[in-house]
């Protein structure tokens, strides 16, 4: 027992010295839309390279970019396109943001698959997320009240929603948030008078995607930009990435990295 | 001589189990004045920017929105709205289980009850949260025909659920200190049980009872995962009990994570936290006076 004891101790000793040794740890941080793309990535980059250390964390585009501003991680994910603020607070500090797209993101309008609306156009969505238009029958379906389930205000689905559905108009107050793209799905898939929106890997076959201006949201019509609420997927590095940061992007950009994209329901470059 | 040192010995060693023991007893003094320092210190800065009245009335929270709203009426009065109607709930309940137990059941029932009820305070609340999700509030959405089964009133009746043990128990506390003279005295003057119930015993207890009311609001009230999970969030002023609403709970819970270090937005749910704090430290501070002047009027304490 003494013995084991002993040994166990020797070998946190070891473990004590040779961890420092391993190559620098690259800190992940940012959009919680991203963080399956960069936990998987991260993972599967870790198996290849043995001595790499990464660490994922979620946290929301802005905690993302403003760690990056003050260099407490190398990598900052963001389903946004870096603010002229957050910038002008980079430079100050003497950071350069460099964009990198990772993947596409499309975001879904979903209702309950028993409505009888089929398609929208992005106005009445609009219409309906800043609180004009309140009853299905002002849109042609069943009447009654319509149940609109919003994301989080700081989740990243809803920024990147209100800059490109509601033009930055204030969505109405009445919205029930959710916490995740699941929580929505979820609640739209039980509530016959919802409408929701989420990213496009969380379209199941418990809702029902709308047709927005005509056009189907799916891989096809996000890539080629037909699909009209369609996002770039970013991660912010520090200047041009060198070293190991410039292996990981490079893997993200790769096919297997866009499989993993791809995987995790959003839409690869490749 | 030698017994002089032992003496000495015994005192001091006497000196250091009150030392220790006095740390322990203030450290939770140590903590509360630690958190009220913490709280003020990240709430203060809201207000060179923006006015008390704007941000205790104002009727729009939009944190993240530019330019940025900070008017937490809404979660104010979203609060109140479902601590109201988990009273409705849990009062009727709490003291209803307190009196069968109290004064109807038998040992052998006491025994089994006393402790299933305070399971339910056992329970972790985001358990009750995911019940309220996915037993409750589609039961209720499909029963009343509601739009959405996401509102004030399922998260009253879950709230309600979970205050029961705590009214309870208190409560039950309160009848059984009620000294046997009392009921023994209006027996013999004839009343029935009833009677004496009503007349002697539920007086008597008043004050025990009460506490037991306000430290179940105090339980409703700040309680955070199953607003946060059934309530349905929205921030605006309630006008049914089937809106959904969005309590001062749920939009720190929700909101802190991604609120940027040392932003207004930060702030500002530092300050719907110290207002939270006041309100409950409030509750408790009453519920204190009055089952100290519970047990004076029984006699119980000094």
């Amino acid at each position: 027992m003494k013995a084991i004891g002993k040994l166990l101790l020797l070998g946190l000793m070891m473990a004590g010295l040779v961890l420092p040794c391993y190559a620098e740890k690259i800190v992940i941080e940012g959009s919680t839309t991203v963080l399956p793309i960069a936990q998987k990535a991260a993972e599967e980059f870790m198996d290849m390279h043995s001595g790499a250390n990464l660490s994922v964390r979620g946290g929301g585009s802005s905690v993302g970019i403003a760690s990056m501003i003050d260099g407490t991680c190398d990598i900052a994910d963001a389903s946004r396109a870096i603010k002229d603020t957050e910038l002008d607070k980079a430079m100050t500090n003497g950071r350069d943001p460099v964009a990198h797209i990772v993947a596409m993101d499309g975001i879904a309008v979903i209702v309950h698959p028993s409505s009888r609306i089929n398609a929208l156009s992005k106005k009445q969505v609009k219409a309906i997320f800043t609180g004009q238009i309140s009853d299905w029958s002002q849109v042609g379906g069943q009447p009654g009240k319509i149940v609109a389930i919003s994301r989080d205000s700081s989740s990243g689905t809803y920024e990147a929603f209100g800059e490109l559905v509601l033009d930055k108009q204030k969505p109405r107050a009445d919205a029930l948030l959710q916490a995740s793209n699941q929580a929505v799905t979820q609640t739209v898939a039980r509530t016959p008078a919802a409408i929701g929106y989420v990213g496009l890997g969380y379209v199941s076959s418990s809702v029902k995607a709308l047709e927005i201006d005509g056009v189907m949201p799916s891989k096809e019509t996000v890539l080629s930009g037909k699909y009209p609420v369609t996002r770039p997927l970013f991660m912010y590095t520090n200047g041009q990435p060198q070293g190991a940061i410039k292996e990981f992007m490079d893997f993200v950009k790769s096919e297997q990295g866009q499989r993993i994209a791809e995987e995790e329901g959003f839409v690869g470059l490749k | 001589m030698f017994s002089h040192e032992i003496n000495e010995m015994v005192r001091l060693k006497e000196k250091i189990y009150q030392w220790i023991f006095s740390i322990l007893a203030f450290s939770s003094l140590f903590f509360l004045v630690g958190i009220i320092i913490v709280l003020f210190k990240e709430s203060l800065p809201l207000f060179s920017k923006i006015k008390l009245s704007s941000f205790l009335f104002g009727k729009s929270w939009y944190p993240t929105f530019d330019p940025a709203e900070f008017g937490i009426l809404p979660l104010i009065l979203a609060s109140l709205w479902v601590t109201f109607g988990a009273l409705l709930v849990c009062v009727p309940l709490g003291i209803g289980s307190a009196l069968y137990l109290n004064e109807l059941a038998g040992h052998k029932q006491k025994a089994i009850l006393k402790p299933l009820i305070e399971i339910l305070a056992s329970i972790p609340s985001i358990v009750y949260g995911f019940f309220g999700m996915v037993v409750m509030a589609p039961f209720l959405q499909n029963l009343l025909d509601l739009p959405i089964g996401l509102c004030a009133f399922t998260a009253s009746i879950i709230l309600g659920i979970m205050a029961v043990p705590t009214v309870c128990s208190i409560a039950e506390d309160a009848l059984s200190y009620v000294p046997a003279a009392f009921r023994e005295a209006s027996f013999a003057l004839g009343a029935n049980r009833w009677q004496t119930l009503i007349k002697v015993v539920i007086p008597a207890a008043g004050s025990g009872i009460s506490t037991a009311i306000i430290l179940g609001i105090s339980r409703a009230i700040g309680e955070t995962m199953t607003v946060l999970m059934v309530a349905g969030g929205a921030a605006v002023i309630p006008k049914s009990f089937f809106d959904p609403v969005r309590p001062m709970t749920a939009a720190i819970a929700a909101e802190m994570g991604e609120a940027p270090l040392g932003s207004l937005h930060y702030h500002a749910l530092f300050s719907i936290a110290l207002i939270l704090f006041l309100v409950t430290f409030v509750f408790n501070i009453i519920a204190e006076l009055i089952s100290r002047r519970f047990r004076l009027k029984l006699g119980l304490a000094g």
